[in-house]
């Protein structure tokens, strides 16, 4: 963009001259789009009927740049995901960054690039947004911010409360990706096959599975920090059932296993930014199953277990050699900055 | 998963175990030293499915649980003293609490603390700002003791003149000898651990067989491992056998690793060692050697020794002599859970407590 200037400097947070600069060459060309395009103080569209699905989250994923992907598109795909999640078709996005004083303006260019060219895929819009620049040594180069806005269905009820004993439990694929491509690329462990990071908007697959099982889908959500099993004892605990899952058939990739193996990591407590774990009802199993195998980011889909009466709100599973334990929530924390 | 799966098999397993309870006669107590082992037998579930006359007991094989109280309270003494050092350290030493903070407290409160995941992460600290101390907290057994030595000895090839080392290092037999001279404890046989050993040799245990008459099986930490350690041991006894055996040959021979060693006789030599809940073990530790005192943080910065108490009502002491179980401890899993660790045995991952707490048996 900018010529002359190579670095983010104090002035492109100050709402002056740079800030315009930064805003209009790069911000509003890379996100281009009627809403936008007015560079209001807000966003100003036609409110879509129905229901409406809100979210917002924060990224400090560190580093920002990392195998398959960046900060930039995981702002995107994780607001898409926390909408997708509810069964909502995401429509706006707001971005804002927290920029480090001394950010390369090539690497905040990659990122916007990323985020555009994410946001366009996925087929929604980045709308509105802000951003701040704080002093060198006060941030770690770049913080983002998104919320979003979806449009829900009419009668569409996504719950855990509505698990019901004998229900099945599907996740969409291998489990672990995001937090071993994180890890092992911020402390430089060589693998032979190195691990990219699962990131995805999962708008589509959501809406395949339901389209494909319109009342047998319960509950969805993405396992993002905490991972699989943290999503299990929280579908258990709200349900007030128990949930029996089977070690040998909860897909995670050969590498992500060795480097867990080696790191002391649990897959199950790592996380994914790319999956979807399902509570169906046992009749749309099968259904709900082909709909993912057909979608490119639900190949690996697989069935890992089911929904008992047995002990409220515990989940149990059964280890590769074939002995039951209790599945615990992670405690504590196993990987700072993650996402 | 190659050298995974195979030793993971439901069929095998399941067989060795139905072999156990077939020969298993005689009531016998067995320590599986090392932290790793008792995180496996917990994670598959090994120790419910033996029959009830073979009672497992874990041992002090967990690094971070057998640093004591006084090392732990030097280590954040002296990160309260010395804000402008980086300390390097493994991740589990963050929260293990000492009498007034952890790590991580301090951490929190300006304290540069950086979680390495081998002794090379400190050298590259070091690297990176020459300018600047590194102190590596140096915590573990025989298995971390090369690296740590390998570490120091290339940062003195490089000329490197900001790292040093604090020595924390414990040794295992030593540590073997003190549980069977305490008395407190019977013990009928060993699994002893599978890369402590690949490193010391299984000869090392020899004095156990002979001097206690207690039979031995080195093991690896594959549940499959785990559980043919745990039937080799089991038929020595009750054949009257007093044997060292290894099950985990594809790692372990009987001399150990030479090279491993030699760098580590080259950089540490045997001192007396602080051990929680057992106290002074003669011989048990590692003090770097006069040659490299120049790399020895406790000399460079003249560290004192940290106050030496136990958290109220604690009772990870008893847990690491194996006297009890976790669950006898009136704090398990009420006030001390993993997110709010009272003793160091629920922090580690490899702590008895934590292995209990998090792989707790279906109901």
């Amino acid at each position: 963009m900018t010529k002359d200037v190579k670095t983010i400097l104090l002035a492109h947070g100050s709402g002056g001259s740079h800030s315009r600069r930064l805003v209009e060459d790069l911000f509003a060309k890379a996100f281009t789009n009627p809403l936008l395009a007015p560079l209001n103080d807000q966003a100003v569209f036609a409110s879509p009927s129905g229901r409406l699905a809100f979210t917002t989250d924060s990224y400090v994923v560190k580093p920002i740049f990392f195998p398959g992907g960046d900060i930039g598109k995981l702002a995107v795909c994780g607001t898409i995901n926390d909408l997708a999640v509810g069964g909502a078709e995401p429509l706006y996005l707001s971005a804002s960054f927290i920029i480090e004083e001394g950010l390369p303006m090539d690497e905040l260019e990659r990122v916007v690039a990323s985020m555009a060219k994410t946001a366009l895929d996925a087929g929604v819009m980045i709308v509105t947004g802000d951003t701040k620049v704080v002093e060198r040594g006060k941030g770690d180069k770049l913080f983002i911010n998104t919320a979003g806005i979806g449009r829900v269905d009419g009668s569409l009820d996504l719950a855990p409360t509505n698990i019901k004993a004998g229900d099945s439990v599907i996740v969409s694929g291998t489990m672990g990706d995001h937090g071993i491509a994180i890890l092992t690329h911020r402390e430089g462990i060589r693998m032979e096959t190195p691990v990219e990071s699962d990131c995805a908007p999962l708008h589509t697959l959501a809406k395949a599975v339901l389209d494909s099982a319109p009342s047998g889908v319960r509950a969805m959500r993405d396992p993002t920090r905490g991972g699989l099993a943290t999503v299990l004892n929280e579908f258990a605990a709200s349900a007030g059932l128990s949930i029996s899952v089977r070690e040998d058939d909860i897909p995670v990739k050969d590498a992500v296993r060795g480097a867990c193996e080696i790191l002391g990591f649990d897959p199950l407590y790592l996380a994914n930014e790319g999956k979807l774990v399902l509570v169906v009802s046992k009749e749309s199993t099968d259904a709900a199953l082909a709909a993912m195998r057909s979608h490119q980011y639900g190949r690996d889909a697989a069935v890992i277990g089911t929904v008992e009466e047995g002990p409220k709100a515990r989940v149990l599973i059964e280890t590769s050699i074939g002995n039951r334990r209790i599945l615990d929530m992670l405690s504590g924390e196993q990987l700072p900055r993650i996402c | 998963m190659k050298y995974v799966d195979e030793f993971r098999k439901r069929e095998e397993a399941q067989g060795l175990l139905r072999k156990i309870r077939e020969i298993s006669r005689k009531e016998v107590s067995i320590m599986e030293i090392c932290g790793t082992h008792t995180h496996s037998i917990s994670r598959y579930g090994v120790r419910e499915a033996l029959p009830p006359n073979i009672r497992l007991i874990s041992g002090p094989g967990c690094p971070v649980c057998v640093t004591s109280a006084a090392d732990v309270n030097r280590l954040l003494d002296f990160s309260r003293s010395r804000r402008d050092v980086v300390i390097a350290t493994f991740g589990d030493m963050m929260k293990v609490p000492g009498s007034s903070s952890s790590l991580q407290e301090e951490k929190a409160r300006g304290g540069d603390i950086r979680v390495v995941y081998s002794p090379l992460g400190a050298l590259d600290i070091a690297r990176e700002d020459t300018g600047r101390e590194v102190v590596l907290f140096a915590v573990g057994f025989e298995t971390t003791v090369p690296t740590v030595a390998a570490t120091m000895l290339a940062a003195r090839e490089e000329g490197l003149r900001n790292l040093s080392v604090l020595s924390l290092h414990k040794l295992t037999p030593p540590a073997m000898r003190a549980l069977m001279d305490t008395g407190e404890i019977e013990i009928d046989g060993f699994i002893c651990p599978g890369h402590v050993t690949a490193i010391i040799g299984a000869g090392a245990y020899g004095f156990l067989a002979t001097e206690y008459g207690s039979p031995c099986v080195v093991a690896g930490f594959e549940p499959i491992d785990a559980i043919m350690g745990i039937y080799m041991l089991v038929k020595q006894l009750e054949e009257g056998r007093k044997d060292i055996e290894i099950e985990y040959d594809r790692v372990v021979t009987w001399d150990g690793n030479l090279k491993a060693q030699e760098v580590m006789r080259k950089v540490f030599e045997p001192a007396d060692s602080l051990w929680r809940g057992i106290g002074n073990i003669p011989g048990s530790g590692l003090r770097i050697r006069d040659e490299f005192s120049d790399m020895d943080a406790e000399k460079r910065f003249s560290i004192p020794p940290g106050e030496d108490a136990e958290p109220r009502g604690c009772k990870c002491g008893s847990v690491l002599k194996g006297l009890i179980t976790p669950d006898a401890c009136p704090l398990f899993a009420k006030a001390c859970t993993p997110e709010f660790p009272i003793g160091p045995c629920m922090v580690s991952s490899e702590g008895t407590c934590a292995a209990f707490f998090k792989y707790r048996r279906a109901a």
